[in-house]
């Protein structure tokens, strides 16, 4: 794992001891919410609906043991006792006090985390597949990459003023994990037909108001060639970006606007300029941190404690089936832990559940911890004869639901229990999902099925890429769901389509209901998964079940 | 004619805690709805909001919520203020317990 050097160490503490004296000034009246407002932000304090909000950055994912067990303390001492880890691989406190702010950012710093550039016009954590080290599909290991791109973008002072917030995300597998093409800037390290690494550049890819999928703007980039290249891309739309208007100004809209060729071309052009300056020192750091992410020494042992599990414990198969994926390494698998039980808040885990996580990273997993963008946590190298030990342990915490890929695993924003700026709630909406499929004892007859939840516009939930995307907004003073079907955040990425009107929150569980009995009718077996069902059915059969006939015919008419 | 006056109370976050706090008639600030000044005339309404948003030592982003009142009180008529003064529904961590 990267570890902070001592420049890394000075420049957070010196942070941290500005933001402790910024709070101190807002406190005593020497500062005015307009000026403390960019200063907070730029520390990744936010003012929700009913209180504070400080959301740490975690990189690309990654934590270990320690950094778990600080989160639970600091959720424990200073917040409500849980953490709500997010889409961007983050984790938010819903109610810290003012006050106890640079406190908390202290107890951070000791464990070498921040929540620097998590807010602001700046580029904000890199995500990466949380997969990565440990699947068997993999290139490449995507963090160094990442590590590399926040080393070099953290306080980049260029890039401190941006028209609006970057992300970018990078995967090192074919089968994408990290929704690279939903980003401002996707990265896939490829090979080229020589054998050498490099990247395929996605820029302009985004969701919220204005969907889009990114577009290829470089097949093959070389590996050396990477920041120069980004800091080209990112000039470009520093320069040409829209800052008069809010809703036109990510770089989705530039390309849209621009086209992708003639932004091609520009930066091109920007990048000849930009190679020359980097003379080598990004290779080097590079070299330097890759060992930090060098594999653990997999151990080679019988697998016969995970063989007998499995064939004499069905709720241990069951798990086993649902939530372990193929390790690169023999005799190991992949964990996820869903933060998903039934009727739970996506993504919340409490400080006893943090704990219990770290004990089993530590005491089985190499001490390696992810946090996946679907807000579940995950166990990245375990040996199979460890899992039933891991699993008894998950049981007794409340954590072995095995549910991960099915349709109570939703991914579902904050909403309007807690954000500021939403329109509708969403945590109720997947809580009543999923305990109401838990009850019909679908969820393993219906299978892989993505749901994806947002509260407002801002699309934080992914609801477009959900095969089932769900939108709450405000209607005339009542809360009301769109839903999009066909949504794809994988590398067939698609755009979910809208069904029609809305429905009210009381209507809304039925209405999924509707959609996935339709599926289940629809499909021609049943390892056809939903969303190759509405691919090869397309939209019509769902649009009858929730509408009925007459709305199709009038349609048609 | 100028629409009709809905009545308002002026609400915004704490400071130190960041909790729904509101304007009542001694120019306090009150973390209960029900403690509110239910204000009905529009011209006091501006006053009483500039005069409280200047208050930047105490509060935090304050505005004009509508309400319905009656003798029990004032009511939250958007789901959104009702959402704030009663805190959560997924924990009760927010004001649920007090308000009820
Ligand atoms: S999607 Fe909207 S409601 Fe949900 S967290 Fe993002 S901004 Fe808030």
């Amino acid at each position: 794992m990267y570890r902070y050097t001592d420049f890394d160490a000075a420049f957070v503490a010196e942070r941290n001891a500005q933001f402790r004296a910024q709070v101190e000034r807002r406190i005593d009246g020497s500062l005015t919410e307009d000026e403390f407002k960019p200063l907070r932000l730029m520390n990744g304090l936010y003012l929700q609906l009913h209180a504070y909000m400080l959301r740490v950055a975690i990189p690309y994912g990654t934590l270990s043991s320690a950094q778990m067990r600080q989160l639970a303390y600091i959720a424990e001492r200073w917040d409500k006792g849980y953490g709500h880890f997010t889409t961007r691989q983050n984790i938010q406190f819903n109610w810290p006090q003012l006050r106890d702010v640079p406190d908390m950012l202290d107890a951070l710093a000791e464990v070498q985390m921040h929540a620097i550039q998590t807010s602001g016009n700046t580029i904000r954590n890199v995500t990466a597949d949380h997969f990565a080290g440990a699947a068997a599909d993999e290139i490449a290991d995507p963090r160094p990459v990442a590590e590399l791109i926040r080393q070099w973008s953290t306080d980049h002072p260029e890039f401190q003023f941006l028209p609006r917030k970057f992300k970018i995300a990078v995967t090192g597998s074919p089968n994408d994990r990290a929704v690279t093409k939903a980003h401002d800037i996707g990265l896939r390290m490829v090979r080229n037909d020589a054998g050498e690494p490099g990247f395929e550049v996605i820029v302009g890819g985004g969701l919220g108001r204005t969907p889009m999928i990114g577009k290829v703007v470089r097949d093959f980039l070389p590996e050396a060639d990477l920041l120069p290249y980004l800091e080209a891309v990112v000039s470009v739309w520093n320069l040409l970006g829209r800052r008069d208007n809010k809703y036109k100004s990510r770089i989705k809209i530039t390309v849209h606007e621009h086209g992708i060729d003639d932004i091609r071309a520009r930066v091109e052009e920007r990048f000849a300029l930009l190679r020359p300056a980097f003379i080598g020192v990004d290779q080097q750091l590079f070299a330097q941190i890759k060992p930090d992410f060098a594999p653990p020494a997999f151990k080679d042992r019988d697998t016969a404690p995970f063989d007998q599990a499995y064939s004499n414990d069905p709720v241990f198969r069951s798990w086993a089936d649902t939530n372990l994926s193929a390790h690169r390494a023999p005799g190991h698998a992949i964990a996820q832990i869903s933060l998903k039980a039934h009727g739970a808040t996506p993504g919340d885990a409490t400080a006893d559940q943090m704990r219990v996580m770290a004990d089993l990273a530590e005491r089985y997993g190499y001490d390696e911890l992810r946090i996946s963008h679907e807000q579940n946590v995950v166990l990245p190298h375990v040996h199979k004869a460890d899992l039933p030990a891991i699993h008894a342990a998950l049981k007794a915490a409340g954590l072995a639901t095995a549910n991960i890929g099915k349709i109570s695993d939703i991914i579902a924003c904050p909403g309007m229990d807690y954000c500021a700026l939403a329109t509708a709630r969403s945590i109720p909406i997947a809580q009543e999902i999923a305990t109401r499929f838990d009850q019909l004892k679908l969820e393993h007859e219906v299978g892989d099925l993505k749901i994806k939840i947002s509260g407002c516009i801002n699309a934080c939930g992914h609801h477009h890429v959900g095969h089932i995307g769900i939108l709450g907004l405000d209607r005339a003073g009542v809360e009301n769901y769109q839903i999009t079907l066909g949504g794809d955040h994988t590398e067939t990425a698609a755009i979910g389509q809208r069904t029609g009107p809305g429905f009210s929150a009381d209507e809304i569980v039925p209405a999924i209901e509707r959609i996935v009995d339709t599926y289940l009718s629809e499909r021609d077996s049943a390892d056809e998964a939903f969303i190759d069902t509405f691919r090869r059915v397309g939209m019509t059969p769902f649009k009858t079940a929730l509408y009925g006939e007459s709305d199709k015919k009038q349609k048609a008419a | 004619m100028p629409a009709i006056f809905t009545p308002k109370v002026i609400t915004a976050n704490a400071l130190l805690e960041g909790d729904v706090v509101y304007l009542t008639q001694d120019d306090t600030w009150s973390r209960h709805l029900k403690d509110a000044d239910v204000l009905t005339d529009e011209a006091d309404a501006q006053i009483r909001l500039i005069d409280a948003s200047a208050r930047t030592s105490e509060v935090v982003g304050v505005y004009l919520a509508d309400v319905s009142a009656d003798a029990k009180g004032p009511k939250p008529t958007h789901f959104r203020e009702a959402f704030r003064m009663r805190g959560p529904s997924n924990y009760p961590h927010g004001k649920q317990s007090e308000v009820f």
